[in-house]
C-alpha cells in the first residue's frame, strides 16, 4: 500500500473521474445519440454510404477503439504524474 | 514446481514465436486441404478434416497448460500479457451467435439489428472506464468474490453466484447449440451427438488447466475465427468487384438493394413455412426504428459490463495498467469481426438479389433455381426453402425462405466459392462456439468452487481439494449445458440476448456503485441484485409468454432496461436508508481507485 498523503490521493481521484466523466459523454453521444438520429443523418452521405447507417456500422465503433485507447494513454499521464503508474 | 516456473517463463517470453509459427501452420493446413480438393477430395472429408485438425490443436494446448496451482487455475497465474489477453478476450466474446448468427440477423433484421453491433462494441467502453481496471486492482479471483469482499457476507456473495450462474447457463446452452449445429452439420451426424461431441472438445480445453488453458487455446482460436471470418468476405469482394478490403467501398452495394428492393417489393410469404424466413425488413431504413436499435444497445452494452466471463478475464493481466490496455487490444480485435458483419450481410443479399450477377436467385426461373447445388444442399436439412407459391414459375423475393443463422455459413457456397472455404469458415464457427463456451463453463465452475465452495461452504479445503471441487463441477454443469441444449428451446441469438439482460439486471449497478459510490453498502447492493434480477426475469416471463403487452416496445430481448431501472432506484434507496459502510470498508474502496501497490486480496486466498 503506498503511503501517499491523501490530500494527493483526492487529486488523483478527481482528474480522474474528471477523465472518465469525459469519456463517458463522448461514448453517449456516439452509443445513444447519434444512433437514435439515424434517419435525420441519412439525408447525408459519407464514403458512399447514408451517414446514420454508417456511424451504427462503422462510425461508432471506430470512435469507441479510438476512445479507450485515448482515455488509456491520459490515465496512464495522471497516473504517473501521481507516481502511482508502477508496472 | 521451480521447473515448471522456468518453463512457464520461457512461454511467455516466447508467445510471439509460438503463435506465429501456429498461424503459419494453419494456413498451410488450408493450403494442403485447398489443394486436395482440386485432386478430387469430398467436400465431406475436407469438413471433417477441417474439424478434426483444430480440435487436435486446441487439445494440445488445453493439455500442455495443465496445472495443479491455485493463482494458475483461477487467473492463469496473473502473466498473460495484454495483447494476447486481448485476443483471448476477443474470443472469449466473440461466440457462436457473434460468428454464426450476427450477419443473419442484419441481412433479415435491418437497421433495429444494428443494436448489436453498437452494443457489443460500446460496452467495451464501461468496461474500460467503469470496471475493468478496479475489479483487477481488487485481486479477486471471480465476480462474486468482489461483490463478497466489497459488501462484506454470505448473502450479497451467494445473489452475485446465483445471477452469474442463471446469466452464464443460459448463454452457455446457447453455444453448445451453436457446437452441435457446426458439428453435425460438417460431419454429417445427428445433433444430439454432435453437442455431445463438441462438449468433449470444450472440455479437453478448460479441465485440466482451467484459464491459463483456456487462455492459450482462446488465443489459438481467436486466429482461426478471424481468418475465417474475414477470408470469404474479402474474396466475395474481389469477386464482385468492391477491391480487396470492401469495408469502405460497399457503400454503392447499400443503395444498390434499396433499390432492388424497392423495385421486387418487401411482402410477408403467401404461406410461412417454419423454421425459415423471407426478408420483410430493408437494410437501412431506420425510420422510427431509433428506439428499437437504441434499447436493444443499452441492454447489450450493460450487460457486456456486468458480464462475469469478461471480466473475469482481466483479473489475468499482470498489473491494472496493462489490464486498461488489454481492454484496448480486446476490442480492436472485436472490432475487426463486427464492423465486417455488416459488410458481409450486404454483400451476400446483393449475390442473391442483383439480376446482374451471375449468383441472383430473385426473378429467376423456379426450376433453375431448385436445381442449384446449393440450394439442394441446404434445403435437404430444412434451413433453406424455396416454394413457387404463386405458381408463376418464376421465384420472387417473397418465395425465397432461409434460416437467418445459416447466411455465414451458406456465404462460400451462394457466391460460388470453392468448398475449402466452407470448411474454414465451419472451423471459424466451431472455434467462436467453443472459445465462449469454455470461458463461460469456468466462470460458472470457478464461482461455484471458490465462492460458494471454498468461502462459505468449507473455508478449510486445501488447494488439491477446491481443484477438484472445480473440476468436477466443470463436468457436471456442462453435462447438464449439452442436455438443455439439446432440447433447442430458443434459437442462437436471443438466448445471448436474454443472458445479457440477465446480466445487466442483477449485477451492473451492485457492481458499478461499489466503486464507483463510497456510501454504497450491503443491504442496498442485496436489494440492487435481488429487485432487479427478479423484476426483470418476471417481466421476461410476462412479455414472453404475451401475459403483459411490452412497455416502450421493450420486448423479451431488451428486458435489461427494466430489470437495470429497478435495481438502480432499489439499491440507492435502500443504501441510504441504512448505515454509511464501516471505515474500513470506505478505506479499501480508495485504495481500489489506486492503480499501484498491493491487491486487496492477497494471492491464493
Amino acid at each position: 500500500m503506498p503511503s501517499k498523503d491523501a490530500g494527493a490521493m483526492d487529486r488523483h481521484w478527481e482528474k480522474t473521474r474528471n477523465l472518465t466523466f469525459l469519456v463517458l459523454a463522448v461514448w453517449a453521444l456516439f452509443a445513444i445519440i447519434l444512433p437514435s438520429m439515424a434517419s435525420t443523418l441519412n439525408a447525408t452521405t459519407f464514403l458512399g454510404f447514408p451517414l446514420g447507417y454508417y456511424m451504427s456500422v462503422q462510425g461508432s465503433l471506430i470512435v469507441f477503439v479510438a476512445l479507450i485507447w485515448f482515455q488509456n494513454w491520459r490515465q496512464d499521464k495522471i497516473d504517473d504524474e501521481f507516481g502511482v503508474g508502477g508496472e | 514446481m521451480a521447473i515448471q516456473e522456468a518453463k512457464s517463463g520461457r512461454f511467455i517470453d516466447n508467445l510471439g514465436k509460438v503463435y506465429a509459427l501456429y498461424t503459419l501452420g494453419f494456413l498451410v493446413f488450408f493450403a494442403f486441404m485447398a489443394l486436395l480438393e482440386k485432386m478430387g477430395m469430398g467436400a465431406q472429408a475436407i469438413g471433417i478434416g477441417f474439424l478434426m485438425f483444430t480440435i487436435a490443436i486446441y487439445a494440445v494446448i488445453g493439455w500442455l497448460s495443465r496445472t495443479a496451482e491455485v493463482d494458475a487455475y483461477y487467473v492463469a497465474g496473473r502473466e498473460v500479457p495484454a495483447l494476447y489477453n486481448g485476443m483471448a478476450t476477443a474470443a472469449d466474446w466473440m461466440s457462436g451467435a457473434s460468428f454464426v448468427a450476427l450477419a443473419g440477423g442484419v441481412y433479415f433484421g435491418g437497421y433495429p439489428y444494428l443494436g448489436y453491433i453498437v452494443g457489443w462494441t460500446g460496452g467495451y467502453v464501461l468496461v474500460n472506464s467503469l470496471m475493468a481496471p478496479y475489479l483487477r486492482k481488487f485481486g479477486c479471483y471471480t465476480v462474486p468474490d468482489f461483490v463478497g469482499t466489497r459488501y462484506g457476507g454470505n448473502v450479497a456473495r451467494l445473489c452475485a453466484v446465483i445471477i452469474l450462474v442463471v446469466a452464464s447457463f443460459t448463454y452457455v446452452t446457447a453455444q453448445i447449440n451453436a457446437t452441435g449445429t457446426i458439428a453435425a452439420q460438417t460431419l454429417g451426424i445427428p445433433f444430439e451427438f454432435g453437442v455431445w461431441l463438441g462438449l468433449i472438445g470444450i472440455f479437453i480445453c478448460s479441465m485440466l488447466g482451467g484459464m491459463r488453458g483456456v487462455t492459450w487455446t482462446q488465443v489459438a482460436q481467436y486466429i482461426v475465427l478471424i481468418i475465417a471470418y474475414l477470408v470469404p468476405i474479402i474474396w466475395m469482394s474481389n469477386k464482385q468487384g468492391f477491391g480487396i478490403i470492401p469495408h469502405f467501398s460497399y457503400g454503392e452495394a447499400v443503395h444498390r438493394i434499396a433499390e432492388l428492393e424497392a423495385q421486387y417489393g418487401l411482402k410477408p410469404a403467401l404461406e410461412a413455412i417454419p423454421g425459415v424466413s423471407v426478408l420483410v425488413n430493408p437494410a437501412n431504413a431506420p425510420e422510427g426504428k431509433g428506439w428499437a436499435m437504441v434499447s436493444l444497445a443499452i441492454c447489450m452494452m450493460a450487460g457486456t459490463a456486468s458480464l462475469p466471463h469478461i471480466l473475469m478475464r482481466y483479473f489475468t493481466t499482470p498489473s491494472v495498467r496493462s489490464a486498461r490496455r488489454s481492454v484496448g487490444w480486446s476490442l480492436l480485435f472485436i472490432f475487426l469481426l463486427y464492423f465486417s458483419a455488416p459488410a458481409l450481410a450486404t454483400l451476400t443479399k446483393l449475390q442473391l438479389l442483383d439480376p446482374n450477377l451471375p449468383t441472383s436467385v430473385i426473378g429467376k426461373a423456379f426450376e433453375e433455381v431448385s436445381n442449384l447445388e446449393w440450394v439442394k444442399h441446404w434445403s435437404s436439412v430444412g434451413m433453406l426453402a424455396v416454394a413457387d407459391q404463386n405458381g408463376d414459375g418464376i421465384v420472387q423475393l417473397n418465395e425465397f425462405f432461409m434460416r437467418p443463422d445459416i447466411v455465414v455459413l451458406a456465404t462460400p457456397e451462394i457466391a460460388g466459392l470453392p468448398y475449402v472455404i466452407s470448411g474454414l469458415v465451419a472451423a471459424g464457427g466451431l472455434a467462436a462456439a467453443m472459445s465462449t463456451a469454455d470461458g463461460l463453463l469456468l466462470a460458472i465452475a470457478n464461482a461455484l468452487s471458490h465462492d460458494l465452495y471454498y468461502k462459505m461452504i468449507d473455508p478449510k479445503a486445501d488447494t488439491r481439494r477446491r481443484l477438484i471441487v472445480a473440476r468436477v463441477l466443470l463436468l457436471f454443469i456442462g453435462a447438464a449445458a449439452a442436455l438443455v441444449a439439446s432440447l433447442k428451446l430458443t434459437g442462437i441469438l436471443g438466448a445471448v440476448a436474454w443472458a445479457f439482460d440477465f446480466a445487466c439486471s442483477g449485477l451492473f449497478f451492485p457492481l458499478v456503485l461499489g466503486i464507483w459510490w463510497k456510501r454504497a453498502n450491503t443491504e442496498g447492493a442485496i436489494a440492487g441484485m435481488v429487485a432487479g434480477f427478479v423484476s426483470g426475469s418476471l417481466y421476461l416471463y410476462l412479455v414472453f409468454n404475451k401475459i403483459m403487452t411490452p412497455w416502450f416496445g421493450l420486448d423479451d430481448v431488451r428486458f435489461g432496461i427494466v430489470g437495470m431501472t429497478v435495481s438502480l432506484v432499489a439499491m440507492v434507496v435502500v443504501t441510504l436508508m441504512t448505515r454509511a459502510p464501516s471505515k474500513e470498508i470506505q478505506d479499501m474502496v480508495d485504495e481500489v481507485r489506486i492503480p499501484s501497490g498491493k491487491t486487496i486480496l492477497a494471492a491464493g486466498h
